[in-house]
């Protein structure tokens, strides 16, 4: 039943597929100021193999929770395609959808009724969709939050009286509780402190072999990152700049953004500080995108060329299986 | 006393700019008083950095709350000592707090979109956090505005400031909260996860920045984080916290080499280690949850998740002292006997 845009390989089956996914937003345009457009995604294409993690990485602002609107169908790409197994989203309707993809998101405070009680919410989903009797539900709920690590007496609280670890365990359960074939995780374990969050990445890696679930993982954490992750896309303001599998970004990282990145992550030795990576703080204006490459403003290795063509994200090893492929956008890799 | 020389009144040890002890913070709710913070006792000097790490719900915000004075309002505070720069805070009023808040002590609140406010642009909120305490034109509130959202690393500052806080990626938002809280260019600063949801670049772009402030104008600061990656690059000291008590602080080298607590052994284990733990391998995790803090608690905070609880441990342990600067709430946490007793965490690297 795959819609005529699918390029399936038999072989392995996609839980996702993005193809030149595109977002773009219109801002102010108030009565002094003409109105802008700002690019948020850019022709993004992706393809997520069923039970993988793909780990999806980049600065704050680069689009990375956009994207991950725009597969739960919260926001509407302006051009390209999301197909989930294989059928593009676009003529399902919320409802169906919601039974296959759900969300973890960042923000464990906006995303919760602060009306209803913690079993409420995490149940909700069962209601919406009459998933057995109101007793088989109160089980299933009791063993969902169980199973995030949530006390009994939980149930009965609202999230204003919970810490922001507690609210995020709440916002687990809610999505797991339907066992959806592809979850996005945004920033699932960012507000949690480390011994939880240990608990729910194992949580999320047994739930991942027990219902062959697949991830799209967002996260600021590389070391979460690089234990999750299955295969890894970097962004960068707004488009992947590298793509590939763990072990290649993580040992042999090739577009230079990817590399700063690395060299920035934080590991627990007091005696080395913070590493200067020397990127500057330019962080370039997404309604005003540099010309050519988008990085070769605070690139040290960025060339005349580099500010006049922007490079395709190219396999470096075309012979290679799709599976294996790292995938850069620079001239220079 | 006429021949006393500046060095010597230089060494002489100068007051804490913030001093803690027996803090308390109590909360009603419906089973009875939820204890968030049981007693903690911490100072913080001018120009240090303090780390306040532990596990979720331990008290940290609620802390950083009575310091600031911006508990809930049914919340109940008790200590035997608050004291900012001279000045009890306990004895305040609720004016001269508001006048000290934003003033001299600002905090970056743990999520920015409950200190935002949606309905006015970044620019009216960061010029209103500057205004309120000093008479400057809107012109300098307007330019200095500009310059901290460009030192946080926030391209097109100018207009930028037209937007409203939805508009912004959560990392901008973040970013906004931070250059706010550095308006009025105070001498302390809490700071509640201000990094979790920025990527690692600017992340260390941010660090760098607390960094020079503190060494150009010696701000404090209180800097809670769950990224011992964090902690351990940038803390001059830490103090580990865990069900509303501070169970370990040292300096933050002798926190990853001799961790002493055996939450923070457990803490430093669950961490994924690159090159040492396998990917997609089971993490280490500290079995069960932390006690009710409803009621009173007995003994250790930590005895029903410690491997090594004893029936010792069913007695409250004192503060027993490691070494100079360091110290642990555990009966076992004695300078000699911790080695034998208790296996330290491997070496993370
Ligand atoms: N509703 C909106 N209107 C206008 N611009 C928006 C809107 N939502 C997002 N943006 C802009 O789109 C860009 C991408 O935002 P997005 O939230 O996807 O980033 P992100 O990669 O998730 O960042 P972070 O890591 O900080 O969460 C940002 O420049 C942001 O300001
Ligand atoms: N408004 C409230 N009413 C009742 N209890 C509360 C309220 N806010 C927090 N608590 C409780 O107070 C305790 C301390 O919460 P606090 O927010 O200080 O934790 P934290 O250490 O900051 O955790 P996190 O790392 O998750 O942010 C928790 O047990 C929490 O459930
Ligand atoms: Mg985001
Ligand atoms: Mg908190």
């Amino acid at each position: 039943m795959s819609s005529p845009s699918t390029v399936t390989n038999s072989s392995d089956p996609l839980a996702l597929e993005l193809c030149s996914l595109s977002k773009t937003f219109t801002l102010g345009g108030g009565m002094l100021h003409k109105s802008r457009t700002l690019q948020a995604v850019k022709d993004v294409s992706l393809r997520v193999p069923q039970g993988q993690v793909m780990g999806l990485v980049g600065e704050s602002g680069c689009g990375k929770s956009t994207l991950a609107k725009m597969l739960l169908g919260l926001t509407s790409p302006s051009s390209g395609d999301v197909l989930i197994n294989g059928k593009a989203i676009a003529n399902a309707n919320q409802k169906a959808l919601a039974r296959h993809i759900q969300p973890i998101f960042q923000d464990p405070y906006s995303s919760l009724n602060p009306r209803q009680r913690i079993a409420q919410i995490v149940g909700l989903p069962l209601r919406i969709h009459a998933i057995g009797t109101p007793k088989e539900q109160a089980v299933k709920v009791d063993e969902m939050l169980e199973m995030v690590g949530l006390p009994k007496r939980a149930a009965q609280q609202y999230p204003g009286q919970m810490s922001g670890g507690q609210r995020q365990r709440v916002a687990i359960a809610r999505a797991l509780i339907m066992r959806p074939d592809l979850v996005i995780c945004d920033e699932p374990t960012s507000a949690l402190d480390v011994s939880v969050q240990a608990q729910i990445l194992n949580l999320l890696l047994d739930l991942k072999d027990e219902f062959g679930l697949t991830y799209l993982f967002i996260s600021h954490d590389l070391a979460v990152v690089e234990h999750l992750a299955d295969r890894l896309a970097v962004m960068y303001l707004g488009q992947i700049v590298e793509e590939g599998t763990r072990e290649q970004i993580f040992t042999a990282p090739r577009h230079p953004y990817t590399q700063a990145l690395l060299a920035s992550a934080l590991t627990p030795e007091p005696d080395l500080g913070v590493p200067d990576i020397g990127l500057g703080a330019g962080q370039p204006d997404p309604s005003r995108p540099p010309s050519g490459c988008a990085f070769h403003p605070r690139c040290p290795m960025a060339q005349p060329e580099c500010s006049q063509q922007a490079p395709a994200l190219s396999a470096l090893d075309q012979a290679t299986p799709k599976s294996n492929q790292v995938r850069v956008a620079c001239h220079f890799s | 006393m006429s021949n006393l020389s500046s060095t010597e009144r230089s060494t002489a040890p100068a007051s804490p700019l913030l001093s803690v002890k027996q803090l308390r913070v109590d909360l009603p709710v419906a089973k009875g008083t939820l204890h968030a913070v049981r007693g903690i006792d911490f100072h913080v000097e001018r120009g240090e950095m303090l780390c306040l790490v532990g596990e979720s719900g331990c008290g940290k915000s609620m802390t950083s709350l009575a310091l600031m004075g911006l508990l809930p309002r049914k919340a109940q505070i008790n200590a035997d000592c608050l004291n900012f720069d001279g000045i009890d805070l306990l004895t305040m009023t609720e004016h001269e707090r508001s006048n000290l808040r934003g003033a001299r002590m600002a905090m970056i609140f743990q999520e920015p979109m409950t200190a935002l406010n949606p309905a006015y642009t970044l620019g009216n909120q960061l010029c209103e956090a500057l205004r309120r305490h000093q008479r400057v034109s809107r012109k300098a509130a307007h330019d200095r505005a500009v310059y901290l959202l460009e030192r946080v690393g926030i391209s097109a500052a100018a207009e930028r400031m037209r937007q409203y806080p939805h508009q912004l990626s959560g990392g901008l938002r973040q970013r906004v909260m931070i250059a706010m809280a550095l308006m009025c260019e105070p001498d302390l600063i809490i700071a509640d996860e201000p990094t979790t949801a920025l990527d690692v670049t600017i992340q260390a772009q941010i660090l760098h920045l607390l960094r020079d402030l503190q060494q150009e104008f010696g701000t404090a600061v209180i800097f809670i984080t769950h990224d011992l990656g964090v902690v351990a690059r940038i803390a001059d000291r830490v103090a580990v916290m865990y069900a509303g008590e501070v169970i370990e602080t040292a300096s933050a080298q002798a926190l990853f080499k001799t961790p002493s607590h055996p939450y923070t052994q457990g803490l430093l284990r669950c961490i994924p280690s690159p090159g040492k733990t396998p990917p997609g391998s089971r993490l280490q995790a500290i079995p069960g949850v932390v006690p009710s803090l409803v009621g009173k608690l007995h003994g250790c905070a930590f005895c029903n998740r410690c491997d090594q609880a004893d029936e010792i441990c069913q007695t409250t342990p004192p503060l027993h002292p490691i070494a100079s600067g360091h110290s642990a709430r555990c009966h076992f946490a004695h300078p000699l006997a911790s080695s034998a007793q208790i296996n330290t965490p491997e070496v993370v690297s």
